[in-house]
């Protein structure tokens, strides 16, 4: 059975390839059979691997296969090997059946495109970029993995690329991640020179033993790891091209924020946690910048008008909320909530498409409302979603996983009273953001019609990911609600345990119990403030404070004005005042030199014959002169 | 036979080759000029035989013989282009065929 794992991220390959190549002469329904049936027997394969795993795991918890030897270049052999553990046995999990999920749902979301097999095409290459990714063996593997992904979002963002928009957007996006690449290039190159290896294992082992805690090149190459994870988990300052990558199709938003992209900088993290924790300086890094970036996300979600821009932030919101988890130490709980985000997440952003889908590309949550009627299965679905987002208590799988990183963040002894603090905004900020897009939406007067309706295609993968959303949860619960902790333990043989600090059992179902109340009372204000009474929260926006805090975050805090007055305008402004190259200087002295001998020599070309006598004179009266003198 | 001493035999060829030159540079009329060049030829097999007879040596005799030949060619050649010259510009001026002015 292991001996099959090269064949999940394949497939997804191979399912390119076809497309790519002779795709275009495939019927619709044989592209989409291709394009879905591919990511589909890789989501197979991946659950009957795992089944393997927990029934019987390999020895020591890791399989390792080594499909070819990539270079050979005296000691430093990068091969081509795929690496499953626990960690990776997740993610696989994880990007393969929620990007099924997906898949299956642009089958039909996407029917009426144009482009429907390069569609396919990028979402396959896409999906196998990101498998590769997690089960790459090597960092340089895994960087191919990373590129690939970041290659498949621009042409997945700038899918629909006639429209300049669209097309802007995508660039912004590879720009953008590529700041964080090119860090963790660094990154490798440190970690290469110095350990002699990239295989992820050896390098653990060797950092370990050449590297003592908060040793400057740990902390250096922890950092540029650090920065390339913040450009692909789109967190502070490197998180401004996920709004914009909205401008793709909504199941692509899906797929970059659900099941593939975003998670990657969380894998990363979390699969070199040794090295983190040889930094700790970088991990407190990784904390603080979570829960800042939850908090300045989550605020600028509060005053979107465009529903799938509400996504996106609370997308870098709940990254945010991973790398607070990763930062005090709690790697299973970061990936809990990876895995419980990406069911949820997923399903939103479906359950946006069939909204976006059937008014024709209308997402301003203000022109619809009252949508409840038209589209129940939808409306109860995303309500599923919006209700695990904004970790309603008991019943849904984010407050599980939230509550743990709340817990974590406090009782780590990385964390503390303040990064909880910050949580426990975010938690309010959440709740109140989801449940206004919830209420704007399908609340209130219709102010439009849908005339599309989801069919079977779109309504399985709705269905699923609102079970899972509900369900997934109870594989880990704290413990007075059952104290289940299968993930945790699953995870345990390649992920050491948080070190709690000295908190009793009692604290931790007060603080349960503040995080449930805060999530309710989230939801009960923005009922208040968006349903009850309108008139509330106009009022709030007139008043002045609350207007500058509207604008501040309608414009997400003004980090995409700052970055453009920054980098954009000075850079306009340093090309323009050299448009004139000034390396073209040198050439053009060349080139003026040249111009300047022609000149003067071709003044002595009279034409008189007389005249180049009297050179062949001189001439020859200057040789015969040297050759007697000398 | 008195000898004639060897300067003097290359100070009058000197003199002629100067002559000749002087009278290259200086003339416009083409039929001059190719005169001229024929003082230099002359001049340099002048300087040629004193400098054979100087060393006893056969040499120079026969490298004045060559020129002869040589002479006798250029002559052909260049009243030929003489010819071409005046059919062309109707004139012996050599300052009238600056075409190839850079």
């Amino acid at each position: 059975m292991y001996d099959l794992l090269w064949l999940i991220p394949a497939l997804p390959f191979a399912g390119f390839v076809l497309l790519a190549t002779i795709g275009s002469r495939f019927p619709r329904s044989l592209t989409a059979a291709v394009g879905v049936g591919s990511v589909g027997a890789a989501a197979i394969l991946a659950v009957l691997t795992a089944g393997r795993f927990v029934v019987s795991p390999p020895p020591d918890d890791f399989f390792r296969q080594t499909l070819w030897t990539w270079i050979s270049l005296n000691g430093f052999t990068p091969e081509i090997a795929l690496y499953l553990d626990p960690i990776s046995l997740v993610m696989v999990l994880n990007v393969s059946i929620v990007g099924f999920l997906i898949h299956l749902y642009s089958a039909e979301f996407m029917a009426d495109d144009e482009s429907y097999c390069r569609f396919f095409a990028y979402m396959n290459l896409f999906l196998g970029s990101m498998l590769t990714l997690v089960l790459a063996d090597n960092l340089l593997l895994l960087y191919l993995g990373w590129e690939g992904v970041g290659l498949c979002s621009y042409l997945l963002i700038g899918f629909w690329y006639k429209e300049p928009v669209r097309a802007k957007a995508a660039v912004k996006a590879f720009l953008v991640t590529r700041v964080g690449d090119a860090a963790m290039a660094f990154g490798l190159f440190l970690i290469l020179a110095n350990l002699g290896t990239l295989q992820i294992q050896e390098l653990t082992e060797r950092a370990v033993l050449l590297w003592p805690v908060g040793s400057k090149l740990a902390v250096a190459a922890a950092g540029l790891l650090l920065i390339g994870a913040l450009g692909k988990s789109a967190q502070i300052p490197l998180h401004t091209w996920l709004p914009d990558a909205m401008a793709g199709p909504t199941p692509v938003s899906a797929l970059i924020h659900a099941a593939t992209m975003v998670t990657a900088g969380v894998y990363l993290i979390a699969r070199m946690h040794v090295l983190f924790t040889l930094a700790p300086m970088v991990q407190y890094a990784v904390a603080v910048i979570g829960c800042a970036t939850l908090l300045v996300a989550g605020f600028s979600a509060l005053a979107q008008s465009d529903i799938k821009r509400v996504l996106a932030y609370s997308t870098i919101s709940q990254i945010g909320y991973m790398f607070l988890a990763l930062g005090v130490g709690a790697w299973s709980a970061a990936l809990f909530h990876m895995v419980t985000h990406a069911c949820f997440k997923a399903l939103l952003f479906l359950a946006c498409g069939v909204i976006i889908l059937g008014l024709h590309h209308e997402q301003n949550m203000f022109k619809m409302g009252g949508l409840r009627r038209q589209i129940p299965f939808t409306f109860y679905t995303f309500l599923i979603g919006a209700a695990s987002l904004a970790a309603l208590p008991l019943v849904t799988a984010g407050f599980y996983s939230k509550d743990e990183i709340l817990w974590a963040s406090w009782s780590s002894t990385l964390g503390g009273p303040w990064l909880w603090l910050g949580g426990l905004i975010g938690a309010l900020l959440t709740s109140l953001y989801t449940f206004r897009m919830v209420f704007l939406t399908f609340y209130g007067k219709a102010k439009s019609r849908i005339d599309r309706f989801p069919g079977t295609a779109m309504m399985i993968p709705l269905a699923v990911l609102a079970l899972l959303s509900l369900g997934i949860g109870l594989i880990q619960t704290p413990g007075v609600l059952g104290n289940v902790a299968f993930f945790s333990g699953f995870l345990s043989a390649s992920l050491p345990a948080m070190t709690e600090g000295n908190v009793s059992a009692r604290f931790e179902n007060i603080l349960l119990v503040i995080s449930g109340v805060v999530s309710v009372s989230g939801i009960y204000l923005a009922y208040l403030f968006f349903l009850k009474k309108p008139g509330l929260a106009q009022a709030l926006t007139n008043n002045p404070l609350g207007a500058v805090l509207h604008r501040c975050s309608f414009a997400a805090c003004g980090f995409d004005r700052a970055y453009h007055w920054l980098f954009v305008k000075s850079f306009v402004r340093i090309a323009t005042w050299n448009r004139h190259d000034f390396t073209d200087l040198v050439y053009r002295g060349v080139a003026g030199f040249a111009q300047v001998c022609s000149i003067i020599l071709g003044a002595s070309q009279t034409g008189r014959v007389r005249h180049y006598a009297v050179g062949i004179v001189i001439g020859a009266v200057v040789t015969i002169a040297i050759m007697v003198l000398s | 036979m008195a000898s004639v001493p060897v300067e003097h035999g290359l100070l009058l060829a000197g003199i002629l080759f100067s002559i000749g030159l002087m009278g290259l540079l200086v003339r416009r009329n083409i039929l001059m000029m190719l005169l001229c060049v024929e003082i230099m030829l002359n001049a340099a097999g002048l300087a040629f035989v004193t400098a054979g007879a100087a060393l006893r040596k056969p040499d120079g005799q026969i490298m004045m013989i060559f020129i002869l030949t040589m002479a006798a060619a250029e002559v052909a050649v260049g009243l030929a282009l003489v010819i071409q010259f005046f059919h062309s510009f109707k004139t012996l001026d050599v300052d009238a065929a600056d075409k190839m002015r850079g």
